[in-house]
């Protein structure tokens, strides 16, 4: 342990909820996003389930919030260090989407990907069994476009570059495939609670 | 039979990119050698870091602090220095009110102190100088900004490069006695006579996309979340392609 002479920290309690090397943002909601927040309307939005599943399906933006409404209201966590606690995002549950397309036996791994052209890679069992979800609403109104609006993967449980912005896709792989990020030195899978920040965490 | 429609990501540039796994995954000790002011609310602090593995300019590294009881808090910067052979690198860092770690540095580190240090960071920003760059920041965003401009005079480069940089005034201009002929400074709140006082415009970028150097800028856009829109709005307004644009924000 390499002590820093005089650095004493913020007065702390201790927070169960807060993975390691994570501060509490609070109010703070930062905005990470390497690229231009597109101008994208829900007219526009379809989202694609492929790959390795029985049958492919898109979906438009009534299509897809006709699927059975899904909640998630807990924690999220970013790579950068900031967590935020009791988020409400209203959307639709991903296991929705899977058990219309029917993935493959063989499928191990999912490739998500933006309308901008964002990759990113998830085990397939980080996706499934009402872990993940297709989300619009935050805190009960339209989530906003610099946070991934009209609808962006949530997947709270890994670091948040996975919840990938303004979705349009997954397809599903029997192999993983690392996406923008995985590729520019930070982790493959990302779980907070063992601080998979970089490649070779 | 499945049929497959994942796109190539679009921004990601092949070749541009240099993270050494090892490197970012390493805590390293670097000393605290020297400390500048250069703005009422900004410093400049020499490290140290005697296995630096070498950076691109517009790279981050992520900065550990430890305190008696194990307690770390650890925030990524933007490293401010060009890559030479010094074994040293610099950040600049904004004073921020109850800035955990910034805190520190502002009101106790001096030389001598050590910290802990991983990285170079996430390559998409950086610059290794091979391309027309169009560089706009905003308050401490000209910080990985100026890394490009000093790396491009300590190179010689002739590649060319501009750098639109926007201040509250010009108390607030970090780096102001080092910016040269490429820099257009913006002051959004004062300025000095007879200069304009107000936010970036269309009309700074324009004359800018006006004069496109063969291939076109590469854009590096670098600041708070709100100036990032908004000149990522202008530069996409004036012409420049989305996927040359790469954007870090501040928070």
């Amino acid at each position: 342990m390499n002590v820093t002479r005089g650095f004493t920290g913020r007065p702390r309690v201790e927070n169960p909820g807060l993975p390691p090397g994570q501060y509490d943002a609070r109010e703070d909601w930062p905005v990470l996003s390497a690229e231009v927040t597109p101008d994208l309307s829900p007219a526009d939005w379809s989202f694609r389930v492929d790959g390795l599943v029985e049958r492919p399906h898109t979906w438009d933006w009534d299509a897809a919030h006709a699927l059975p409404a899904s909640a998630y209201e807990g924690d999220i966590h970013c790579v950068t260090g900031w967590s935020k606690f009791g988020v409400r995002f209203g959307g639709v549950s991903l296991d929705a989407f899977f058990g219309v397309v029917r993935p493959q036996g063989s499928a191990t791994h999912a490739l998500a990907y933006s309308h901008t052209g964002y990759t990113a890679n998830l085990p397939l069992a980080d996706l499934t069994g009402g872990r993940a979800w297709i989300v619009r609403e935050y805190d009960g109104a339209p989530l906003p476009p610099e946070h991934g609006g009209p609808a962006r993967l949530v997947v709270p449980h890994l670091y948040f570059w996975k919840s990938v912005k303004w979705i349009a896709g997954i397809t599903l792989l029997d192999h993983d495939e690392p996406g923008f990020w995985e590729r520019n030195g930070y982790h493959a899978r990302g779980n907070p609670w063992e601080e998979q920040r970089y490649s070779g965490d | 039979m499945t049929e497959t429609t994942t796109p190539v990501t679009r921004f990601a540039v092949p070749g541009r990119i240099a993270v050494s796994g090892p490197a970012a995954s390493r805590w390293q000790t670097a000393t605290l050698t020297e400390i500048r002011r250069e703005t009422p609310r900004a410093s400049t602090f020499r490290l140290a870091v005697p296995a630096w593995a070498g950076h691109l300019p517009g790279q981050h590294l992520m900065l550990r602090l430890t305190a008696a009881d194990g307690y770390a808090a650890q925030r990524h910067y933007s490293i401010a220095s060009a890559p030479d052979a010094s074994g040293h690198i610099e950040l600049t860092l904004d004073r921020v009110p109850d800035g955990e770690v910034s805190g520190w540095f502002h009101t106790v580190a001096r030389p001598g102190d050590t910290v802990e240090v991983r990285g170079p960071l996430s390559g998409f920003f950086a610059w290794p100088g091979d391309r027309p760059a169009l560089l706009l920041g905003a308050g401490s965003g000209v910080v990985p900004l100026m890394s490009m401009v000093r790396h491009h005079r300590a190179r010689g480069l002739t590649v060319p490069l501009r750098m639109l940089v926007s201040a509250r005034g010009p108390e607030d201009l970090i780096y102001a006695p080092e910016l040269g002929a490429e820099t257009t400074p913006v002051f959004t709140r004062s300025a000095p006579p007879g200069v304009p006082v107000g936010r970036m415009t269309a009309a700074h970028v324009a004359p800018l996309l006006a004069e496109q150097p063969a291939g076109g800028w590469e854009a590096y856009v670098c600041g708070s979340n709100a100036f990032a829109e908004h000149v990522s709005r202008l530069l996409v307004a004036a012409g420049q392609p989305v996927d040359r644009i790469r954007i870090e924000r501040f928070g």
